[in-house]
C-alpha cells in the first residue's frame, strides 16, 4: 500500500447530528462539529494547510487554510471553523490565493533551500504547499534575519532535530501533549525568537522526552526527522502489521523500501492505538536483523560441547529422534512444550496441537503462566470468561479510574497516554500501588487518590474497599441481585461487612490510612462509570488469583460491568498473552478454555486432529521444573519463551535445565535458555511472518509478513517441521489455513479468519455468528457463565515475611525502555535509557546502611544473593526496594523466591524478603553466571559448520 | 516430586477454600481444583503422601486429599487407574 496517509486536518466529530453544507459548489452533509477543512476534505476539496492535521486538535495559527463564506466577514481558518447549516464556503479564488502565497512567501523566506538534498524531500507538506498554492517567488528575498544556522539537536538516537527547518506550526508541541501527555516541548520565545524547544531548553535527551515519537510523526517538514530515513531514504511502500512488544497490540505500518524496514510509524487506523506509539514499538525494531541472530539450526550433544551447524532436515530429525527415545525410555509424559506469548495465535495453536496430538500429553503451558494466568482463573470464576471486558476506548467514557498494580506509562504507554488524556478530561484517579508511579503525579495528572499499600496485601485492600461499599450503602444491589447468584452475593456482603475486612482493621497490614480507603471506595461507588485496570502487581502474588477474584467482585457489586466506561482490565504484559491463553497453551485447557476432562470438546478435537487426546491435566512451567529434578521430565520443545531468564529462583531452574536430556529452543537469539539447549532451531521475528495477535482487549490483529524469515521458515512452518518428524502429520500451507481450523473449534472465534482481518483491520473475541463484527464490550445483557459469580476473599499473608535478617521487600517491574527479558530492546538503543538494572531504595534505608546513589550494592533473600547499583529515591516507600529485571547478569531472579499463586502457580515475583548491603564485587552466582556465559558464547563462536 | 512443595500447595489450595463456611463445600472446593489443575502424578505423590500419614497438611486438605485417594482407590478397583 501508499506510504502516505490521507489526512482531514481535523479530528472527526462523534455528533450524530448531520449538518448539510456547501463547499465550491458540491453539497456536503457531516455530523455536526466537523471544521470545513475535514467536510471539505471528506469530499475531496484539499484547503492548503501547514498547522492542522487530523490527529490534532486545531490550532489556526498557519492561516494557509483560510476561506471566504458567504455572509460571513473576513476569511475565516477553515480548521477551526466548524460547519452549519446551509454554510456556503469558497475554497479558492483569487483572494485567497493571494493572502496563501504571502503566507508562503514568509514561510519560505526563512527556510533552507535544499530540498533536493532533504531528508523530507518527495513527503514534505510545507513543499506540497508550496506547489498547491503556486508560490513562484519570495519577494522578501533569503537575505534577512533567519534561522537557518540554527543548531540541530542529535541527541536522540532515533531522530534529530534541525530547527533550521522548523516553521513553528505547534504540531509537534501539541502532539506531546494531546497525544502523549507528556508536555515535554514547549514553544520558547515570542515573535520571531519563537521556537520549539525541549524542557527548559535541553536536547531532547536531557529532556521529558519519552522518545514516543507523536512529535516526529505530526512534523510537517524535516525538523524533526527519524534518522533511518536520513540514512535510508524515504520508503516506497508500506505494510501494516501489529506490534511485537506490549498488550495494547498496535497497530504499525511498516514502511519499507524493497525487503527493508525503513520505519515503523503506527497506523492512524489501528483500533488500539489510534496512530499513537511508544518509543518501543516505533523505534526498536532494529534487534530484528541484530548480528547476534542466529540463522542456522544447531544441535549438540551434551550442553558443554561446541555447537554444529546443520541443515534443518537434520536438526529436526535429531530433535524428533531426542524426543522420541526419551518417551520411548521415560514415557509418555516425560516431554513436554511451551507456547510463546511473543510468537502468534497461529503458532501457540500449532505448538499446543503437537503437544497433545503428537506428544500425548497436556505438558504444554506458556509465558502466561509466570504473569498473568491468575486472570484466566479468577475471571472465569467470577464472570465465566478468562479475559478483560472492554476495549481500550471505552476508557473515553470511564468517570472514575481505579489503577491497582499496573504503571501503564511504562509498561502499556500508549494505552497509559490515552488513559492521561480522560484524566485531564477530567475523570478521577486511585492509583493502588507500593511506589509513586508517573501517574500518581506528572504533568496536569494527578491522582486523587494514592493507597501506597504494602507489597503483599492487594487483597486486604481489595476487601477493605468492598467493606466500604457493603457497609455504607453503596452496592448497586439492583444491578447485583438481577445479574449475579443472589447466594453467592449474600455470602460476600456478610464476609467483607466483618469487621476484619475493615479499613481500620486492615491498616496496619496495609499500611494505608482507613480514611484514605473509605474515601477512595466512596469514589468509586458513586463518582459515575468506573473501571478498573490491574497489572502484574496484581497477579505475580501467593494471592493473585484471589486478588483477580476481589477486583471482579467489586465490578459486579458496583454494578461496573456490561457497558463502555467500566469493566475488569488486565493490562496483559506482553503482546499475545491473551492470545496464546486463546489457543490452549495451558495443560488443562484445550483452545476455547475448555478443560481437557470434558470429553464433548475433546470429541470435536478428536475428529479434526485425529488421534485421541489425554484427559487428565499436564504440568505447568514450575511443575515441569520439579519433574525434570526428580528425573521424570526429560525433555522440553521451548518456542520464544527465556525461562532461564524470566522465572523465578533462577538456581532451581537452571538446575531443572541442566537435568533435562533434550531442550530444543526455537528463537532469534541464543537467549540464556539456549546456553542449556540441546538443538537451535532459528525462530523469525515479527516482521518475517504471517498470522495473528491478540491484545488485552481480546483484538485479534494481524501480523504480516513484510521481509523474507533470515532463517527460511516462519516458526510455524518449524513445529510444522518437528511434527511430521515426530509422525504427526501437519500439512499448513499458510498461517490463514491454520486460523481457519481454530475458527472451526472455538466456539468465540468461528467468524475469524485473515479475509475477514484484511476487511475489519482488527476485531474482538467473541466474534461468531452472534457477533460477526467481533464484542467490544462483554457480559453486556448476561455474563458468559449466566449468572456473576461472587467468591470469598480472605486475605491470607504471604509466606515471604521480613525478619531481622531480611528487613526489606523487593518488589520488581519494567521500565518504559526495555521489554521484559530484554532479548529485543537490549539489542536496540533503547539501551541508552537504561543500560543496567538498578535497586531503587528510599533514602531512609540507604542512609542506615550507609548506601549513596550510584554504589554497588548486595541483595540478598532466602532463595540467593545478587549484586546492583543503588538508586536512592524516595518513589519507593521505606523498607521497600525494586529493580527491574532487563539483563540477564542482574539476575533478579536469583533472589525471588518459589511462593506462588495458590491457584495458578504463578510467581510471587511481587515479594522477596532481602537485606541490601554495600558491596565492592558481583555475587557468587554473577561469578559463576559470567563464567557459564562466556563458557557457552565460547561454544557458539567455535560452531562447525556442515551446511552452506 | 518435591513433596514438601506439593503439601505447601495443596494448604496454600485449602487456606483459599477455608473461607467457605461450609467444611464441606470447602473441601469439595479444594479436592475440585486438585483434580482439575493438578497433574497425575502430582496427585498420586500427593496421595501417597497422605496414605502415609499426610504430615504437613491441613486439615482442610487432608480431608480433599482424601476424597482424591477414594477416587483413586476405585479407579484402581475398576481396573482404569
Amino acid at each position: 500500500m501508499a506510504v502516505r496517509d490521507c489526512d482531514l486536518g481535523t479530528p472527526a466529530s462523534d455528533s450524530s447530528k448531520q449538518v448539510t453544507l456547501e463547499i465550491d459548489g458540491f453539497r456536503v452533509t457531516v455530523p455536526e462539529g466537523t471544521s470545513v477543512m475535514r467536510a471539505a476534505a471528506s469530499v475531496g476539496i484539499q484547503i492548503p494547510k501547514l498547522c492542522a492535521t487530523d490527529s490534532l486538535e486545531p490550532f489556526g495559527s498557519c492561516r494557509l487554510c483560510l476561506v471566504q463564506v458567504e455572509g460571513g466577514r473576513g476569511l475565516p481558518a477553515s480548521c477551526t471553523t466548524p460547519v452549519a447549516e446551509g454554510m456556503k464556503v469558497c475554497t479558492q479564488n483569487d483572494r485567497l490565493a493571494d493572502v496563501r502565497r504571502g503566507v508562503m512567501e514568509l514561510y519560505i523566506s526563512d527556510h533552507p533551500l535544499d530540498c533536493l538534498t532533504c531528508s523530507a524531500n518527495g513527503n514534505c507538506e510545507l513543499q506540497d504547499m508550496a506547489g498547491a498554492v503556486g508560490l513562484r517567488e519570495v519577494r522578501y528575498g533569503y537575505e534577512g534575519e533567519n534561522h537557518l544556522k540554527a543548531e540541530k539537536d542529535t541527541s536522540n538516537p532515533y531522530f534529530q532535530f534541525d530547527p533550521s527547518k522548523c516553521i513553528v506550526c505547534s504540531r509537534c508541541v501539541r502532539a506531546c501533549e494531546e497525544v502523549q501527555g507528556t508536555f515535554a516541548l514547549t514553544i520558547d520565545g515570542r515573535g520571531f525568537d519563537s521556537k520549539v524547544s525541549p524542557g527548559q531548553n535541553q536536547d531532547f535527551m536531557d529532556s521529558e522526552c519519552v522518545s514516543c515519537g507523536a512529535c516526529v510523526q505530526a512534523c510537517p517538514t524535516a525538523t524533526l526527522m527519524e534518522k533511518s530515513v536520513i540514512d535510508k531514504g524515504q520508503p516506497e511502500h508500506s505494510v501494516i502489521t501489529t506490534c511485537a512488544y506490549c498488550g495494547v497490540g498496535c497497530s504499525f505500518k511498516a514502511e519499507m523500501k524493497g525487503a527493508e524496514v525503513v520505519r515503523m510509524v503506527p497506523n492512524k487506523d489501528g483500533h488500539a492505538n489510534h496512530g499513537h506509539s511508544c518509543v518501543k514499538g516505533r523505534f526498536a525494531f532494529g534487534y530484528a536483523t541484530h548480528k547476534d541472530r542466529i540463522t542456522k539450526p544447531m544441535i549438540r550433544q551434551r550442553i558443554t560441547d561446541p555447537w554444529k551447524e546443520v541443515s534443518w532436515e537434520e536438526a529436526i530429525s535429531y530433535a524428533a529422534s531426542e524426543f522420541k527415545r526419551i518417551q520411548a525410555k521415560y514415557g509418555r509424559d516425560s516431554v513436554g512444550g511451551l507456547t510463546s506469548s511473543r510468537c502468534t495465535n497461529e503458532e501457540a495453536y500449532l505448538v499446543q496441537k503437537l503437544v497433545r496430538a503428537a506428544f500425548g500429553n497436556n505438558n504444554v503451558d506458556t509465558c502466561a503462566r509466570v504473569c498473568h494466568s491468575p486472570t484466566g482463573y479468577g475471571l472465569k470464576q467470577t464472570l465465566g470468561e478468562s479475559a478483560g471486558t472492554q476495549t481500550f476506548d471505552s476508557i473515553r467514557k470511564s468517570d472514575v479510574i481505579l489503577v491497582i498494580g499496573a504503571n501503564p506509562t511504562d509498561g502499556h504507554p500508549v494505552f497509559g497516554s490515552a488513559m492521561k488524556r480522560r484524566i485531564r478530561e477530567g475523570a478521577r484517579l486511585i492509583v493502588a500501588d507500593p511506589r509513586d508511579i508517573d501517574l500518581v503525579r506528572s504533568p496536569h495528572v494527578q491522582a486523587d487518590y494514592h493507597l501506597k499499600l504494602r507489597p503483599g496485601t492487594n487483597v486486604a485492600l481489595v476487601n477493605s474497599l468492598a467493606h466500604v461499599v457493603v457497609t455504607e450503602g453503596l452496592a448497586n444491589e439492583a444491578f447485583a441481585l438481577e445479574r449475579c447468584e443472589p447466594e453467592s452475593f449474600d455470602k460476600w456482603k456478610t464476609f467483607v461487612s466483618q469487621e476484619r475486612n475493615s479499613p481500620e482493621a486492615m491498616e496496619e497490614t496495609t499500611g494505608v490510612s482507613a480514611t484514605l480507603v473509605r474515601e477512595a471506595a466512596r469514589l468509586f461507588a458513586t463518582g459515575g462509570n468506573a473501571a478498573i485496570y490491574y497489572g502484574l502487581g496484581v497477579t505475580e502474588h501467593s494471592q493473585g488469583s484471589t486478588t483477580v477474584i476481589g477486583i471482579a467482585n467489586l465490578a459486579m457489586a458496583t454494578g461496573n460491568v456490561g457497558r463502555e466506561g467500566v469493566g475488569v482490565n488486565p493490562l496483559r504484559g506482553q503482546n499475545n498473552v491473551q492470545g496464546s491463553c486463546d489457543m490452549g497453551s495451558f495443560p488443562h485447557e484445550l483452545p476455547g478454555y475448555r478443560h481437557v476432562s470434558d470429553s464433548t470438546t475433546r470429541r470435536v478435537f478428536e475428529s479434526v486432529w485425529g488421534v485421541t487426546l489425554e484427559s487428565e491435566p499436564g504440568l505447568r512451567i514450575p511443575n515441569m521444573f520439579g519433574a525434570a529434578m526428580e528425573g521424570s521430565f526429560k525433555g522440553l520443545y521451548c518456542e520464544g519463551e527465556d525461562i532461564a531468564q524470566s522465572d523465578p529462583d533462577t538456581q532451581h531452574v537452571h538446575a531443572a535445565l541442566r537435568a533435562m536430556e533434550c531442550v530444543v529452543v526455537q528463537d532469534l537469539f541464543l537467549n540464556e535458555t539456549a546456553k542449556f539447549a540441546h538443538v537451535f532451531l532459528p525462530g523469525a521475528s515479527f516482521l518475517e511472518k504471517s498470522g495473528t495477535f491478540t491484545n488485552a482487549e481480546r483484538r485479534i490483529s494481524p501480523v504480516r509478513r513484510v521481509m523474507p524469515p533470515l532463517a527460511g521458515y516462519e516458526d510455524w512452518e518449524v513445529t510444522q517441521l518437528l511434527s511430521n518428524a515426530l509422525g504427526y502429520p501437519m500439512n499448513y500451507t499458510h498461517a490463514s489455513e491454520i486460523m481457519d481450523e481454530i475458527a472451526s473449534l472455538v466456539p468465540t472465534f468461528t467468524g475469524v479468519s485473515f479475509a475477514k482481518l484484511d476487511q475489519l483491520g482488527s476485531v474482538q473475541w467473541p466474534c461468531n455468528e452472534q457477533a460477526p463484527n467481533g464484542t467490544p464490550t462483554m457480559h453486556v445483557d448476561a455474563f458468559v457463565r449466566g449468572k456473576g459469580r461472587f467468591m470469598l476473599t480472605e486475605y491470607v499473608a504471604t509466606p515471604e515475611r521480613t525478619s531481622g535478617k531480611f528487613p526489606l521487600i523487593l518488589t520488581t517491574g519494567r521500565i518504559l525502555s526495555q521489554y521484559n527479558v530484554g532479548a529485543q530492546t537490549r539489542r536496540t538503543a533503547n539501551s541508552i535509557w537504561h543500560s543496567e538494572d538498578r535497586l531503587e531504595l528510599h533514602p531512609h534505608d540507604a542512609e542506615n546502611r550507609g548506601i549513596n546513589d550510584g554504589d554497588w550494592v548486595g541483595i540478598k533473600s532466602r532463595a540467593g544473593e545478587t549484586v546492583l547499583r543503588a538508586t536512592v529515591t524516595e518513589r519507593v516507600q521505606p523498607g521497600v526496594v525494586y529493580t527491574t529485571f532487563h539483563f540477564p547478569e542482574s539476575g533478579a531472579n536469583v533472589i525471588t523466591t518459589d511462593n506462588s499463586d495458590w491457584a495458578t502457580n504463578c510467581p510471587e515475583y511481587k515479594v522477596t524478603a532481602v537485606q541490601v548491603t554495600k558491596v565492592t564485587g558481583p555475587s557468587e552466582w554473577q561469578r559463576s553466571y559470567r563464567e557459564f556465559s562466556e563458557e557457552q558464547q565460547g561454544l557458539l563462536e567455535q560452531r562447525t559448520a556442515t551446511v552452506d | 516430586m518435591d513433596i514438601e512443595n506439593l503439601v505447601k500447595m495443596a494448604n496454600n489450595i485449602g487456606q483459599f477454600f477455608s473461607a467457605e463456611p461450609d467444611i464441606n463445600v470447602a473441601t469439595d472446593g479444594v479436592a475440585d481444583h486438585l483434580k482439575r489443575f493438578w497433574e497425575l502424578r502430582m496427585r498420586l505423590a500427593i496421595i501417597k503422601h497422605y496414605q502415609s500419614g499426610g504430615a504437613g497438611l491441613s486439615d482442610i486438605s487432608k480431608a480433599a486429599v482424601a476424597i482424591l485417594a477414594a477416587e483413586q482407590e476405585k479407579l484402581v478397583n475398576a481396573g482404569n487407574g
